[in-house]
C-alpha cells in the first residue's frame, strides 16, 4: 500500500505557494501544477509509471492560484488510489481537472482579485499616505493570513474528500460565498469612488461680498458638492467601465486621464 | 545620491521578489503598497517608500492576471519610481507621472517573457520522458527567474545610473506643467483601478449595493474599517433573506406536509 505521508504532504503545500509563478502562454500553469505534484509522484510512483504521471499533469491546466488548491487535494488523493491499483484512468484525473479549475477560478477571482485585494490594500494605502509603517504591515498579514489558510485547507479538503468534492461544488455554498463577496465588494467600491479620489474644478462661477465684509466664492466645484459629493469621480468611473468593456486597454485610459490632467491643470480648469 | 553597493544587491533581490511574485500573485510583494516600501528602506527613506507605495497602490488596485490576460506590471513600476523619487530627488508627483508609462513597458516585458517560458514548459516534457522529478522544478524555478530578472535588471540599470549627471538632467527636464497636472490626474486616475473590479465582478444587477455606499460615504465620515463591516452586514443578510437560496428548504417543508398528509 502506497501512501503519501504528513511529510509530502507538507512539501505540496510549499510548493503550492510557487504556483502560478511559472506561467506561459502555451499551457498556463501546466508546469506549476505539475511542480506541485513532485512530491505525490516521487512517493507513488517508479520507472514508467513515473513518467506518465509526469506528462498526465503536464497537460493545460489554469485556475485562480488560491481558490484552485483544492484540486491539487483531489488529484493527489485519486493518484494515490490509483498507485494502490483502482482503475482511475487519466482521462478521469484530467477530466476532473480541467473540470474544477472553471469554476474554481470563477469563486476565486471576484473573491481574491475583486474583494480581499482591494479592500486590505485599500485600507493599507490609507493608512500608508500618512507615512505610517502600519499600511504595509496590515495588508501584508491580513492579506497572506487568510491566503494561507485558505491554500492550506484547501488542499487538505480536497485530499480528504477526493471526488466527492464535485457534489459540494454542485450545491450553493460556493455561489453564496461568490455573491457575498461581491457585495461587500462593490460597497467599499462605491465608497471609495466617492471618498478616496479627488478632483477639484476651482471655476469661479460667482463672488458675492456678504455684509460683514466676506467674500463667498462659489465655484463649479462648490456646486457640484452641494448636488452630491464626489459627482464627478461617478460619472468618470462609469467611463472607465464602459471603455473597459470595450476592451480598451486599461493603460490607454489611465494614459488619457494623465492628458486630461495636464491639459486642465494648465488651462486652470483643474487642480 | 550615489547607492553603495550592498544597496544595489539589495535593490537587486528585492526586485527579483517583486518580479516573481508579479506573475504568482501569492505573498503581494509585487503590490506597490510592499515593494515601495522595501525600496524605501533600502535607500534609507522608509516614509517617503511608504508614501508612494500608498499612492501607487491606489492606482493599481484594479491591476490583476486573469486567464490569459496580462495585467499593466505594478512590481516595475513600484520598484523604480521609488528609486527615481528617493536617489534621484524628485517629488512623489513626478514618481507617480513616471511609474504609469513603466508599468505599460512592464506589461509589454511580461507578455514577451510568459511567451519565453513556453521553452521551460517543452524543456519539462523531455525531463518527464526520463522521469526526471529534478527536471522538472528545475524548470519551474528557470521560468520564475526570467520573471524575476524582468523587474530585476531594468531596476537594477536604474540604480546604477540614478546618481549620474545625465539621468538627473533628464529628470530635472520634465516641466512642472507635467509634473503639476499628473498630480491633479493622480487624484481621480484611481478610478481605472476602481472600474476594474467592479467590472470584474460581473454583477451588474448588484449595482444598488454600489450606490448605496457612495452615498454613504458622501453624507458619513466613516472609515473603510466601518464600510467593511457594513458590507458585510449587508452581504449577510442578503443571502439569509434571497429566495434564491431559499427554494430548497421550502421545497422541502412542502415536501414534508404533503408525506404527512399521506400518513394521516
Amino acid at each position: 500500500m502506497q501512501k503519501i505521508t504528513s511529510k509530502d504532504f507538507f512539501w505540496v503545500f510549499l510548493r503550492s505557494n510557487f504556483h502560478a509563478g511559472s506561467f506561459n502562454f502555451e499551457r498556463m500553469h501546466a508546469l506549476g501544477f505539475c511542480f506541485q505534484m513532485v512530491p505525490i509522484i516521487k512517493r507513488l510512483y517508479e520507472g514508467e509509471e513515473r513518467k506518465k504521471a509526469m506528462k498526465r499533469h503536464l497537460e493545460f491546466f489554469n485556475t485562480h492560484p488560491y481558490a484552485g488548491a483544492p484540486i491539487v487535494g483531489i488529484t493527489a488523493s485519486m493518484e494515490e488510489q490509483r498507485a494502490n491499483g483502482q482503475d482511475i484512468s487519466d482521462s478521469v484525473i484530467n477530466g476532473i481537472k480541467v473540470g474544477m479549475m472553471g469554476p474554481l477560478a470563477g469563486v476565486g477571482d471576484p473573491i481574491f482579485w475583486g474583494t480581499l485585494r482591494p479592500l486590505t490594500a485599500a485600507l493599507g494605502a490609507s493608512l500608508a499616505l500618512s507615512g505610517s509603517i502600519g499600511g504595509p504591515l496590515l495588508f501584508f498579514l491580513f492579506y497572506n493570513v487568510v491566503r494561507i489558510v485558505v491554500r492550506w485547507y484547501g488542499l487538505k479538503y480536497g485530499y480528504a474528500k477526493g471526488t466527492d468534492i464535485v457534489k459540494d461544488l454542485a450545491g450553493n455554498k460556493l455561489q453564496k460565498l461568490t455573491e457575498g463577496a461581491a457585495i461587500l465588494g462593490l460597497f467599499v467600491m462605491g465608497a471609495l469612488v466617492n471618498k478616496w479620489t479627488s478632483v477639484n474644478i476651482p471655476v469661479v462661477v460667482s463672488q458675492v461680498t456678504m455684509q460683514n465684509g466676506k467674500i463667498a466664492t462659489t465655484t463649479i466645484q462648490t456646486i457640484l458638492d452641494q448636488l452630491m459629493p464626489g459627482l464627478i469621480p461617478l460619472l468618470l468611473t462609469f467611463v472607465c467601465m464602459h471603455l473597459l468593456k470595450k476592451n480598451v486597454n486599461a493603460i490607454w485610459i489611465i494614459f488619457g486621464l494623465f492628458a486630461i490632467g495636464i491639459v486642465g491643470f494648465w488651462l486652470g480648469i483643474l487642480k | 545620491m550615489e547607492l553603495s553597493v550592498l544597496q544595489l544587491i539589495a535593490i537587486f533581490i528585492v526586485s527579483c521578489i517583486a518580479g516573481m511574485e508579479g506573475m504568482a500573485e501569492e505573498f503581494q510583494m509585487h503590490r506597490p503598497l510592499l515593494a515601495c516600501t522595501l525600496i524605501g528602506f533600502i535607500l534609507g527613506d522608509l516614509t517617503t517608500g511608504i508614501i508612494i507605495g500608498g499612492t501607487l497602490e491606489m492606482i493599481a488596485l484594479g491591476w490583476m492576471n486573469i486567464g490569459a490576460a496580462v495585467a499593466p506590471d505594478s512590481a516595475l513600476a513600484a520598484v523604480i519610481s521609488t528609486i527615481l523619487v528617493i536617489a534621484g530627488h524628485q517629488s512623489i508627483g513626478a514618481g507617480i507621472a513616471i511609474a504609469i508609462p513603466l508599468a505599460a513597458a512592464g506589461q509589454v516585458l511580461g507578455i514577451l517573457c510568459r511567451t519565453l517560458t513556453v521553452f521551460f514548459q517543452h524543456k519539462a516534457d523531455d525531463y518527464a520522458e526520463e522521469g526526471n522529478l529534478r527536471g522538472i522544478d528545475l524548470c519551474h524555478f528557470g521560468a520564475m527567474g526570467i520573471q524575476a530578472l524582468r523587474v530585476a535588471i531594468p531596476s537594477i540599470l536604474v540604480a546604477m545610473y540614478v546618481g549620474t549627471g545625465a539621468m538627473q538632467a533628464m529628470l530635472n527636464a520634465i516641466p512642472p506643467v507635467i509634473t503639476g497636472g499628473l498630480q491633479v490626474a493622480g487624484g481621480f486616475i484611481v478610478v481605472v483601478g476602481y472600474a476594474m473590479v467592479i467590472n470584474m465582478m460581473k454583477a451588474p444587477y448588484l449595482m444598488p449595493i454600489f450606490f448605496l455606499g457612495f452615498v454613504f460615504a458622501a453624507f458619513t465620515n466613516f472609515n473603510l474599517v466601518a464600510f467593511g463591516v457594513i458590507g458585510l452586514v449587508i452581504a449577510a443578510v442578503y443571502i439569509q433573506l434571497n429566495p434564491k437560496y431559499n427554494q430548497n428548504q421550502a421545497f422541502a417543508a412542502v415536501a414534508g406536509t404533503v408525506s404527512d398528509d399521506e400518513l394521516d
